[in-house]
């Protein structure tokens, strides 16, 4: 008999993990998916593509469902876990099954954070982490729409260009004094800022949102200053938080996330995490990158091989249609050295972020804004750490000078 | 159109040096103007140097003063009409004449005037203002020549021709760089060498490009020439080579000269030692003069610019007098003159110590003149020479100045104070073709537009004696007049008209002749009276011709002396008792280096015109020092970097030039930076005013200085479309290119202040920037329309060398986005090409990647993936591929 795998979970983080167990192992366990959401396993990093309407919503499907049915993978979505038992290794499910597992695997993902202000149980405030966020969005998108996303992170401003993109009128209502403030430093967030205007969304910074008003739906946004903007709509975008109450109620140790070691091993044998709601070694991942690597890693955990999650150096690509921005490591560079490049014409700017290390000079960080095709290339550069020096003077003009000038 | 001898061509004349190489100019339609070499013309038959060659890019109308102008009490100009200007200059000096009378008016002209403006510029102020204060450029150029001669011949007479060069058996060149200076002639040495096996001797402190394959190179210590042929010309009395008929006959004063050069030179070994020369490169120099009877020995500033140069001139003159090496094919003494027109203006008397036709201020010769001129109010006694006159300007004493066609706030000795001193004139005008240089922005009062080389028609007479006709082949721009033109109507309005009414250039050349032949019984060596009753026509197409050319005669004489008979009143040459020779100034623990100067291959004086050639600005684009090897370690300066130079009258800050062709206690600066090209260049203000006693030129070529070194946090270059005012702090020098202007730079400047100066000064433009905080890198450009407007580049001294780089950038047209990428990276942008848009972020995968994937024959996303990995981490890039592909499909099946 194969053994019983099952995933709770199907999004991004499952589904690799389903394709790695099956590379791995093909015959060795019977796999079960069990996903929350209504609809097969999708690609969440084009919610935002898909709300702007570049993509259809059957474009963003990770696998068709005959792929699926040919793996032979009981994918069970828009059902829900109710209960986990770690010691009788079962979980039940909300319409009263029961599952018995010999590996469990937690992929549960994050939920969006919404941020306790009066009035955030009104109509028309939304948050952007699903489908269903996507489909309420586009329902109330209608002529002459006004919205306010509040966060100028990575996911409020892909949602801002969105609904900008179908007509409505967005205001990104920020608290920091730049955009993206994580990931970018002070000039990209400027640019960022001014083709974000350029494109028709209107950016508000040090806006420290106090209240949402209105009598049955929303109808404005008012500020910590006395100020307030009329809008129909309000998208939270302010971050996420690890959905681990189900892990925790089983026992399972967490801090932020489901505690793992490198093999993705949760406090209980044969129970595991991966993905946005699991911790290593102190840090959680929102991004799909790692959550990829913790897949293969997993999978080999699995199936038995050695294999180790050592933490990944995270890279950041926003995805607006014509923005490149690329960001990795030690952005800011405090206290290091930087060199700067930029071209404002071409609207183009990187920095890199240089220390010295024990065998020379290493690349630790980078931001890359408006061309950002070499943004891997850096990448590589920082995790390996290896020295830089004899590329020193081509480094900021990306690998294609640097290969040709060391040949 | 007289001259021509191809369809379009001008014959015409070199503006650079004194060899006045015959020019072939075809105007183009752009306002320039092809140039070659007139095959025809006996000083070059066809060849050029470098400069020559050059001319057609010197002609533009770039920076020209195109109109009259006043300067306003704000010390702006305006525009005015020529009447204004004209009768500002009339007024001014009439008013000044009036109140501190005649010796507080001077005029300063040069060696670049034709010979038709320098003599009415001469009449007027010796014949019709009554002073002498007539000095000129040439002051720093020839005047010990000048001297050296008129002592020993009686008159400024160059005995020789340039057929002499080709036809001697050994040429010795002394303190003369022929090969950069009057490079159509050293190529006619080296053919010498080449065909009839001449041999060529250098005497310089410095080893210069003319001794690098010279048979004898003598290094002496600079200012001893004297010692070393007042020991030439006792070895050849103790060899018996003396022509004891020739001085018994045709000279004067042997014995004692004899006596005085035994003092000068008492024997071999203090020779040696005074001359810092091995005994045997001493006795092999004799040895090859002594024994070869054609020998010329030629000489430059190396002897004239000097406070002994007359005393030079004529140690080396005794030479050829005691042997009878004079007058003769293949031997003579020959000063090779620096300007185009020095000789011209020696002729016209355009000198202070000289009246006019090689007349001096006997009162005879004050008489005849006058009423050759029928001048009210002749000048009766020499006026202020070159350095004098600037000392008299400081002082107050000459209160009115008319300056024309030269720039002595750069070129005078102690430039700053003659700059200075200018500043402080009660009126001063300026005749000039650029609206700005050093002497103008001293604070002129009156720019009188003046016509330029190409415009201007005239004669000039070169080294040899022979005149050629410079002619007009542009149109005379804006307002610009020629400068015969501007001095005639300012006389008539002084109420000269009658002795100024001049039609034309011809009619002036006519009146010059008539007066080297007024009352000349042969007396002045000086005599064109032949061409004194030529008609316009003949002038126009008047072919190069030498002097003298008396009146019947048709040809002039190519040698002078044949016959043993001197222009002195016993017609015998005279044999001068020399001084034992010392510099003016000697060394000393704060200034213990000797500084020369001297010019470059490519430029020409102050680089008003060289300067616009970017052919020419190639050669050498900063102002620099040679520095002996082992001096520059004791100092310690550095190939390349800076030293600071100073001297007792001023400082300089340049370029370190560390070279074994320098002399160890010497230092070698070019003098050809300004103001106007670079920041610290103006080698001028170092140098030493003293004057020979006789001559009065200065010692431009031994001013005792210090050099220490110096650094600055980054180097670097600017270049831009125009010129542009860089930082104060800047240390820059100028030089023109390919589409705009560049300047090497360098500052202490932060790469923060460097950019936020570069964002200021183009605002208006795109700017990219590189900050490379870590290594002290900056680099900037600025575009326009996609153009390059200008871009900065600075590093931490010795790096990478980025000039050709930026070069390339200005003279780029149009760039896209590819080579805009790599504009900063200072390397070629040829085959890196912009990948295009990237699709895959995760991979970094670009359209061009993906579209060449497709034509490669992926049929699917999934086939992309596998062949660039595209698409197969995220994913979100998915869609984008499969819509590259439906692309690809339509347009295959279109």
């Amino acid at each position: 008999m194969r053994e019983r795998l099952v995933i709770i979970g199907g999004g991004m983080a499952a589904t690799r993990l389903v394709e790695e167990v099956i590379a791995c192992a093909p015959h060795r366990f019977a796999i079960t998916v069990i996903g929350a959401e209504a609809r097969l396993p999708y690609n969440r990093v084009l919610l935002s593509s898909l709300l702007a309407q570049d993509v259809s919503e059957a474009d963003i499907d990770l696998k068709p469902a005959a792929w699926w049915r040919a793996q032979g993978v009981d994918l069970r979505f828009g059902a829900r876990v109710t209960g986990v038992d770690a010691q009788g290794s079962s979980v039940t499910l909300d319409d009263g099954s029961v599952l018995a597992w010999d590996k469990l695997v937690f992929a549960t993902g994050s939920n969006a954070v919404r941020l306790p202000l009066p009035g955030a149980n009104l109509p028309g405030v939304l948050t952007f982490r699903d489908c269903a966020d996507v489909e309420q969005m586009r329902a109330a998108i209608k002529p002459g729409a006004r919205a306010a996303v509040i966060g100028g992170g990575l996911l409020g401003l892909e949602a801002a260009y969105g609904l900008a993109k179908a007509g409505v009128d967005v205001t990104v209502v920020h608290v920091m004094d730049r955009l993206m403030e994580r990931q970018l430093d002070a000039t990209a967030a400027g640019l960022l800022k001014q083709d974000l205007e350029r494109r028709g969304v209107h950016v508000m910074l040090d806006a420290k949102s106090a209240a949402i008003l209105g009598a049955e739906k929303v109808e404005a946004l008012a500020f910590s200053d006395g100020q307030n903007i009329c809008v129909d709509m309000v998208v939270m975008a302010v971050g996420v938080a690890p959905n681990i109450q189900l892990a925790a109620a089983a026992g399972l140790a967490t801090k932020r996330g489901v505690l793992v070691d490198d093999a993705m091993r949760s406090s209980i044998e044969n129970i595991f995490a991966l993905g946005e709601c699991a911790e290593h070694r102190g840090l959680v991942y929102g991004l799909v990158q790692p959550a990829y690597e913790q897949a293969r890693v997993l999978a080999q955990a699995l199936c038995d091989h050695d294999a180790a999650f050592e933490g990944a150096v995270t890279a950041t690509n926003l995805k607006v249609s014509g923005i490149g921005v690329f960001s990795a490591g030690d952005y800011l560079g405090e206290g290091a050295q930087a060199l700067v490049w930029r071209d404002h014409g071409l609207r183009r700017y990187r920095k890199l972020v240089l220390r010295e290390g024990a065998q020379g000079t290493v690349l630790v960080g980078c931001v890359l804004y408006g061309e950002t095709s070499d943004g891997l290339w850096y990448l590589d550069l920082i995790t390996s750490a290896q020295p830089i020096d004899h590329l020193r003077n081509d480094l900021i003009f990306g690998p294609a000078l640097c290969a040709r000038e060391a040949a | 159109m007289e001259g021509a001898t191809t369809m379009d061509a001008i014959r015409t004349t070199c503006p650079y040096c004194g060899v006045g190489c015959g020019v072939l100019a075809t105007p183009d339609v752009m306002g320039g103007a092809a140039i070659a070499g007139d095959p025809d013309h006996p000083a070059n038959f066809g060849r050029l140097c470098s400069k020559g060659s050059a001319l057609g890019e010197t002609v533009s109308l770039e920076g020209r003063l195109l109109h009259p102008m006043l300067r306003r009490a704000s010390g702006s100009y305006e525009r005015v009409s020529w009447d204004s200007a004209l009768d500002a200059v009339a007024e001014g000096f009439s008013r000044t004449a009036q109140d501190h009378g005649a010796d507080a008016l001077a005029f300063y002209l040069s060696g670049q005037l034709l010979t038709e403006d320098y003599y009415v510029a001469n009449k007027l102020m010796k014949g019709f203002l009554g002073s002498a204060n007539v000095d000129t450029n040439s002051r720093l150029c020839m005047a010990s020549s000048v001297a050296g001669h008129k002592r020993a011949f009686g008159g400024d007479l160059v005995p020789g021709s340039y057929d002499d060069l080709d036809g001697a058996d050994l040429i010795v060149l002394v303190g003369s760089n022929a090969a950069w200076c009057h490079p159509v002639l050293f190529q006619r040495m080296q053919a010498n060498r080449a065909q009839r096996g001449a041999k060529l001797i250098v005497i310089d402190p410095r080893r210069t490009p003319s001794a690098d394959d010279a048979d004898l190179f003598l290094p002496i210590a600079p200012g001893m020439d004297t010692v070393l042929f007042a020991w030439l010309l006792q070895e050849i009395v103790a060899r018996g080579a003396v022509d004891a008929a020739f001085i018994e006959r045709h000279t004067s004063g042997f014995d004692a000269a004899l006596e005085t050069a035994r003092q000068i030179a008492p024997d071999l070994a203090s020779v040696a030692a005074g001359c810092r020369l091995e005994p045997g490169l001493i006795n092999a120099f004799c040895d090859m003069w002594i024994d070869t009877q054609r020998v010329v020995t030629a000489w430059s500033q190396g002897v004239n610019q000097s406070a002994q140069g007359t005393d030079k001139v004529d140690a080396i003159i005794h030479c050829h007098l005691a042997s009878g090496r004079i007058g003769k094919v293949g031997a003579g003494p020959f000063s090779l003159t620096g300007q185009p027109n020095a000789m011209g203006g020696r002729e016209v008397g355009g000198l202070a110590n000289m009246l006019a036709a090689h007349m001096g201020f006997a009162p005879a010769e004050v008489d005849r003149v006058g009423r050759f001129w029928k001048a009210p109010q002749m000048a009766q006694r020499e006026g202020l020479k070159a350095v004098q006159m600037f000392d008299a300007i400081a002082q107050k004493r000459v209160r009115a100045l008319w300056v024309m066609a030269t720039n002595p706030a750069v070129s005078l000795p102690k430039a700053d104070h003659a700059r200075a001193a200018l500043g402080a004139l009660d009126f001063f005008a300026i005749s000039e073709v650029l609206l700005s240089n050093d002497t103008l922005n001293a604070g002129a009062h009156v720019l009188l537009p003046a016509a330029a080389w190409g415009e201007k028609d005239g004669s000039v007479t070169n080294s040899e004696r022979r005149i050629s006709r410079q002619r007009r082949f542009l149109p005379l721009p804006g307002e610009a007049r020629p400068d015969w033109w501007i001095i005639c109507d300012v006389a008539r309005r002084m109420g000269f008209g009658e002795a100024f009414s001049f039609a034309g250039p011809a009619e002036i050349f006519r009146e010059h002749a008539a007066l080297s032949a007024f009352e000349n019984d042969g007396a002045r060596g000086f005599d064109i009276g032949g061409l004194a009753q030529m008609s316009g026509e003949t002038y126009d197409q008047l072919a190069p011709v030498q002097w003298p050319l008396r009146m019947g005669e048709s040809a002039g004489a190519a040698r002078l002396f044949a016959d043993g008979v001197f222009p002195t009143p016993d017609g015998r040459a005279r044999f001068v008792e020399l001084s034992k020779p010392s510099l003016s100034m000697a060394t000393s623990p704060d200034f213990p280096l000797m500084l020369n100067t001297g010019r470059l291959r490519d430029q020409w004086h102050t680089m008003t015109r060289t300067g616009r050639s970017l052919r020419l600005g190639a050669h050498a684009p900063e102002p620099c020092v040679s520095v002996n090897p082992q001096d520059a370690a004791q100092l310690g300066l550095t190939h390349g970097g800076f030293a600071h130079i100073a001297s007792p009258f001023g400082e300089a800050l340049l370029r370190v030039d560390v070279t074994d062709a320098q002399e160890r206690g010497g230092v070698f600066a070019p003098i050809h930076w300004s103001a106007q090209t670079s920041s610290h260049g103006r080698v001028g203000a170092l140098v030493n005013p003293a004057t020979d006693p006789f001559s009065g030129q200065p010692e431009l070529k031994a001013t005792p200085v210090q050099a220490t070194p110096m650094s600055f946090a980054r180097e670097g270059a600017f270049v831009g479309r125009a010129p542009v005012e860089l930082p104060d702090t800047f240390w820059w020098a100028r030089v023109t290119l390919s589409g705009g202007v560049g300047y090497r730079v360098a500052s202490d400047w932060s790469i923060l202040e460097a950019s936020a100066w570069f964002e200021q000064s183009f605002a208006g433009c795109e700017i990219a920037e590189l900050l490379d905080a870590p290594q002290g890198l900056y680099r900037a450009a600025a575009f326009k329309d996609g153009r390059l407007e200008a871009a900065l580049f600075l590093a931490p001294p010795q790096g990478e060398p980025v000039w050709d780089s930026l070069k390339d950038l200005l003279a780029a047209e149009v760039m896209d986005d590819s080579r805009r990428r790599f504009a900063l990276s200072v390397r070629d942008a040829g085959g890196l090409m912009d990948r295009g848009p990237m699709v895959c972020a995760c991979f970094g995968v670009s359209q061009a990647v993906i579209r060449a994937a497709i034509e490669a024959g992926a049929p699917d996303a999934a086939a992309v993936g596998a062949a660039v990995k595209a698409g197969t981490n995220c994913g979100s890039c998915v869609p984008e591929i499969r819509k590259l592909l439906a692309a690809a499909r339509v347009a295959q099946s279109a």
